[in-house]
């Protein structure tokens, strides 16, 4: 029976990977099949089409960019904030506001964000006519710029949350304030003794968050649709609209076009990797000749706050802007206030409201509790069957987050509705399952190895078996980041439309594909309604994983985050 | 035959021999494997506990009170292993610490009385809601000298147990915990780097691979 | 004029057909409905239409015990693709969509495909109501032949809006359109082709300066397409540096551009529903002062169907719904810019008093123009046309230089 076990437990890592390798691959022939004209007349000439497009060279710019900029932004801000404010009042704001802001779909912040920054803004609104002497909105190129800048600034808002939460996770296990406060009695700024003594252990676990934030900033659609610039629009925008195409002609060109974003998110990781090098170097070098960095400060403490409270602000007060939004009668320009309000978009949408939540729940928690448990089986494995995971299995993993969803979906379609599985909660499930998995991984898989494995050792020698110490000491020691890992997984799922709608065959409606399918309509009154609604369940999930621990262990010193 | 027994115990990381023993500690005796960092110490440690990783091939055999525990899990050797730090569980009380080294057939007021009496003869006596965080360094060893001969271990591994601690701190533990070990007949080896912990030991030295350094295979 | 005739001979026609075999298939149909549910699947982005859906749905539980499940769709062709997909996947019974509101190139391609189910539209008992003659495009979609495959439930005509407070007299040709566009900078702009309202838009610019309009009912002919397309890049060519954002960025669709005019980013709109203004200022979300026009020689115009999918798992249950928006007491519902201020299919002249008289009650609301005013509803052109337009349009504006 033991026995059994112990060789259930060991395959645990095979089956999940093949959990997520045979769908995504499944999935990808499916859809790239299309590209080299598999099933048709077979050739290149999808390809030719998509080169033969005008606007593919400034798409793909495009993506480049504002991929790698939203993400090295992310990272920059988040580890200023880390390595700056802790200690401050704005540091424990930013503690409270992360769940929140972590559970607000993406197109809710982007939706928010283009009410204030459009030149018919909240922003202008403020300031007319008393100031700037409009009456109507001046024709300013503030929102779709072409060169992505308010795509990007969208994109920041929404990682920045999760990097963080990432890293807050993997901190304990670096020793922060103690590496930070023996850097600065060496004279040492704050921010470069941090970098120092704390960034080397910290990037080494936020590393592989800090690769699906890059891909999915080059890949993200709904954001992008609405922040982004339209002439072209990103290449994900593109292939998502040639998908969409009703000539069902643009299939091939979509898929062509997919396989290459495919390339661009691989080499757009390559940069990356190299840029990684090269920061370590130039760390590794100022370290080496002592460089403090004290005056650093000086300017980057402001910096960091300021950004901070920007992008708080953006994102509250644009969130506020849709809440307000969501009972306005007429609101019209240059007023600040709306005019009338009204609860007539609530009484519209209450009756599918509790329905709706109540299935989005439902799998999200299922998803993200099957999630964990697969997660926590492969790491337990790996621990004591002491298997490494090789590096090619770790790519496997990825795949869901690297590979665009727009290229693999559609396959993944075809292939469920073969056998006969779509349609129903738990086909959509095992859909959400890929995408959750690799994210609760992620998020747990750090703080897991990170484990003082001393700890073990003595739980061993005092005669406890593996499966009390994983019981006993382990889990409840990482309560925190298993939590954290499960509210992720939770997020992640409520987040999901492309493969809600399409495994669902629309009968599996969530909160998100309601959202979205109103958010098409740009109604700013009902996206404001469900944006609220929405990101409602997956903030509670994220609040239970701050507060559940520091309650069960508020009589432990020793368990609090650094 | 009770005792600990390193019988020709050896191991190799590619061609370098790591640590080579061969020899016995009886029942309260007390052995020091000394040696500068990385002489191989802790992979001797990790040889007995049985947690070596991969990477290393182990040869010989570890017997304990006539068992031979070689093949064994760490759990089922039953030698207790005292850290450098006192690595307590930072979510458990005192009290759970001490219990989770008691054998689970301990059951109800019995396992509270032997923690309760455990905590006294330390002079920790009300102690056991305590969270360990709060204490200071000189109980948090006790502490977890506690918990390790609650789990009625047959020998006893001190890894650097002392090397955290103030000087005047330092002399009253390991006092504390080598009478403790000699009061309950224990064989144990103390691994150190300070010639000062194997003189207040004041039992045999030894080098983890008894001076031999790196030879090849098979000479 | 042959269309004309060929309606009236089809009136006339389902006038007299309600024969008993008619009526007895129809009760077959009813019985088998009863207790399915209806998978429908439309576009989502509207609450009103979403909760018109949901009375629809009221409606056909309480009449007939059909259930009807709104599946809502950012985007019709998502359904388009589901069905694709089953067919791809050989699942030819049981399919997830029952019921697709459906027009334009969405319907060609899935008649091309035969990815539908029918015809069925002629044998509905209401469909005797529809005035085919008086509105031709609800038996020609696109100049595509519906030969039943689909049913019409709602006209459509594109509508200009201003709101008279800030602009008392709008410009009621495209010559004009254009002067003012040059005389007012940043304030007029179309969704982005290939949207579906903003090329639209560009059929109504090409139907308005094409040499002969009556070519847009044949296929492009690409030997005559350069020459006759010029008058509308020209047109376009002129405007473009004029528009919102100086042609640099596009509202994304018809909802979008709608927020851009209910901000007054723009002062003239456009919309694909006469009714749309009235029902935002009744909703509170435009201004009072409001108002629509439409251009000179006619705006285009088209109806909104429903088609069943050739696998549709409740295919009897989709007729009852498709009959029961054909109703005329839904269809005067419809039309309750309250409610939603789409026109109706039917011909008011052929429906018994009571019914009559639930239209002539309705108050269409201070924006909207009376059928009278409205001007002709000119066919689409074929498919075709809009297909190379919003390609050429992409080409030529689509991406920044």
């Amino acid at each position: 029976m033991r026995q059994r076990a112990g060789g259930l437990l060991r395959q645990a890592p095979r089956l999940t990977l093949a959990l997520m390798l045979v769908p995504v691959a499944a999935g990808l022939a499916g859809t790239i099949a299309p590209a080299f004209g598999l099933g048709g007349t077979p050739g290149l000439q999808s390809f030719r089409a998509l080169a033969d497009w005008p606007g593919l060279g400034a798409a793909v710019r495009l993506s480049l960019v504002t991929g790698l900029a939203a993400t090295g932004l992310s990272l920059a801000l988040t580890l200023l904030i880390l390595a700056l404010l802790p200690g401050g009042r704005i540091f424990g704001a930013v503690l409270r506001l992360l769940s929140p802001l972590l559970a607000v779909p993406h197109a809710a912040v982007a939706l928010g964000l283009a009410f204030l920054i459009a030149p018919s803004g909240w922003i202008v609104r403020a300031l007319s006519p008393w100031a700037t002497g409009w009456d109507t909105p001046p024709d300013l190129l503030t929102l779709n710029d072409p060169a992505g800048l308010a795509l990007i600034a969208g994109l920041v808002a929404k990682e920045v949350p999760f990097l963080l939460l990432m890293s807050l996770a993997a901190l304990p296990q670096t020793d922060a304030p103690r590496r930070t406060m023996l850097a600065q009695t060496l004279g040492y700024g704050r921010a470069a003794g941090w970098a120092f003594a704390v960034l080397p252990a910290l990037y080494a676990q936020i590393r592989l968050p800090c690769y699906a934030v890059l891909a999915y900033s080059m890949t993200a659609v709904e954001m992008a649709m609405i922040l982004g610039p339209t002439r072209p629009p990103t290449l994900a925008v593109q292939i998502a609209l040639w998908m969409a195409d009703p000539a069902l002609a643009e299939r091939g060109r979509a898929a062509a076009a997919a396989l290459l974003q495919l390339t661009l998110v691989l080499g757009a990781l390559a940069l990356w990797r190299t840029g990684e090098l090269v920061v370590r170097r130039v760390l590794l070098g100022a370290a080496a000749r002592g460089w403090r960095g004290a005056r650093l400060d000086r300017l980057l403490r402001p910096l960091t706050l300021a950004a901070t409270a920007l992008v708080l602000a953006a994102v509250g007060v644009g969130l506020a802007g849709l809440a307000l939004w969501s009972v306005a009668g007429l609101w019209s320009f240059p007023d600040s206030l709306p005019q009338t309000m009204s609860l007539r978009i609530w009484r519209e949408a209450a009756p599918d409201l509790a329905r709706h939540a109540a299935l989005t729940l439902g799998l999200g928690a299922a998803v993200a509790g099957v999630a964990l448990i697969l997660a926590l089986a492969c790491l337990e494995a790996e621990q004591r069957h002491a298997l490494s995971p090789s590096s090619r299995a770790m790519a496997v993993l990825y795949l869901p987050l690297i590979v665009p969803q727009v290229a693999f979906l559609p396959g993944l379609q075809v292939a469920a509705l073969g056998l006969g599985l779509d349609g129903t909660p738990l086909a959509v499930a095992a859909a959400h399952l890929i995408f959750v998995l690799p994210y609760v991984f992620l998020s747990l898989s750090a703080p897991w190895r990170a484990w003082d494995a001393r700890i073990g050792t003595v739980g061993a020698a005092l005669g406890a078996s593996p499966g009390r110490i994983f019981w006993r000491l382990r889990l409840p020691m990482l309560m925190r980041p298993v939590l954290t890992a499960f509210a992720v997984g939770l997020a992640v799922s409520v987040g999901q439309y492309l493969p809600t709608l399409l495994i669902g065959g629309g009968r599996v409606t969530t909160l998100t594909t309601e959202a979205v399918a109103l958010s098409s309509g740009g109604n700013r009154r009902v996206v404001g309604a469900y944006a609220l609604l929405q990101m409602l369940l997956p903030a509670a999930g994220f609040a239970a994983a701050l507060v559940l621990p520091a309650l069960v262990f508020r009589r432990r010193r020793g368990m609090r985050a650094a | 035959m009770r005792g600990l027994r390193l019988d020709r115990l050896r191991v190799m990381r590619g061609g370098t021999l790591l640590v080579d023993l061969d020899l016995d500690v009886a029942p309260g005796e007390v052995l020091t494997i000394m040696g500068p960092s990385g002489s191989g110490k802790s992979t001797a440690l990790a040889a007995i506990m049985g947690t070596l990783g991969p990477g290393v091939r182990q040869s010989g055999r570890i017997w304990l009170d006539g068992r031979d525990v070689t093949g064994l899990p760490t759990r089922e050797r039953r030698i207790g292993l005292l850290f450098q730090e006192d690595v307590l569980f930072p979510h458990l009380s005192v009290a759970g610490n001490l219990g989770f080294g008691l054998p689970a057939g301990v059951r109800g007021a019995e396992r509270r009385a032997r923690i309760e009496t455990a905590l006294e003869q330390a002079d920790l006596a009300g102690f056991a809601d305590r969270d360990p965080a709060t204490l200071s360094g000189g109980q948090r060893a006790r502490v977890a000298l506690l918990r390790t001969l609650l789990a009625e271990p047959a020998a006893l591994l001190l890894d650097e147990p002392f090397s955290r601690l103030d000087a005047t701190l330092r002399a009253q533990i390991r006092t504390f915990v080598l009478e403790r070990a000699r009061q309950k007949g224990l064989p144990v080896i103390l691994v150190s780097h300070d010639p000062e912990d194997a003189a207040a030991a004041g039992g045999r030295v030894v080098a983890p691979a008894e001076g031999r350094g790196s030879t090849p295979e098979g000479t | 004029m042959f269309g004309r005739i060929m309606g009236t001979a089809l009136a006339c026609l389902a006038a007299l057909a309600p024969a008993a075999g008619a009526e007895e298939a129809w009760d077959r149909v009813l019985a088998e409905a009863e207790g399915q549910t209806v998978y429908w699947h439309a576009w989502g982005g509207d609450s009103k239409i979403n909760a018109f859906i949901a009375w629809v749905g009221e409606e056909a539980q309480a009449r007939h015990g059909v259930r009807l499940e709104q599946v809502k769709l950012a985007d019709t062709t998502d359904a388009v693709a589901r069905v694709l997909a089953e067919k791809q996947a050989g699942r030819t019974t049981g399919g997830a969509v029952d019921l697709i509101w459906i027009n334009g190139e969405n319907f060609a391609a899935m008649k091309a495909q035969g990815l539908l189910s029918g015809p069925f539209a002629e044998s509905l008992p209401n469909w005797r109501y529809v005035d085919v003659a008086g509105k031709p495009a609800t038996v020609t979609d696109f100049t595509e032949p519906t030969e039943g495959l689909e049913s019409p439930w709602a006209m459509a005509q594109l509508v200009f809006e201003h709101d008279s407070a800030r602009l008392p007299s709008p410009p009621r040709t495209l010559a004009g359109l254009l002067d003012w566009i040059e005389a007012n900078p940043g304030r007029f702009t179309f969704p982005q082709p290939p949207d579906y309202l903003g090329t639209t838009f560009l059929k109504q610019v090409l139907h308005g300066v094409i040499e002969d309009p009556a070519q847009l009912q044949r296929p492009v002919d690409p030997a005559t397409y350069e020459a006759a397309t010029a008058p509308l890049w020209d047109w376009l060519d002129r405007a473009e540096p004029h528009l919102w954002r100086e042609g640099r960025a596009y509202p994304a669709n018809e909802p979008a551009m709608g927020q851009l005019f209910a901000d007054g980013e723009i002062a003239i709109s456009f919309a694909f529903n006469p009714g749309r203004a009235s029902a935002a200022i009744a909703a509170g979300e435009l201004a009072e002062t409001v108002r629509t026009f439409t251009l000179e020689g006619g705006t285009i115009g088209n109806a909104s169907f429903v088609a069943i999918p050739f696998n549709a798992a409740h295919a009897a249950g989709a007729r009852v719904i498709a009959n029961l928006l054909l109703d005329p007491a839904v269809q005067a519902r419809a039309q309750d810019p309250a409610v939603l201020g789409f026109q109706t299919v039917l011909d008011l002249d052929r429906l018994p008093d009571e019914d009559r008289a639930r239209f002539e009650a309705l108050d269409l609301g201070v924006a909207t123009l009376a059928p009278e005013d409205l001007g002709p509803a000119l066919l689409e052109p074929h498919a075709s046309w809009m297909e190379r337009i919003a390609e050429d349009w992409v080409r030529r504006y689509g991406t920044a230089p």
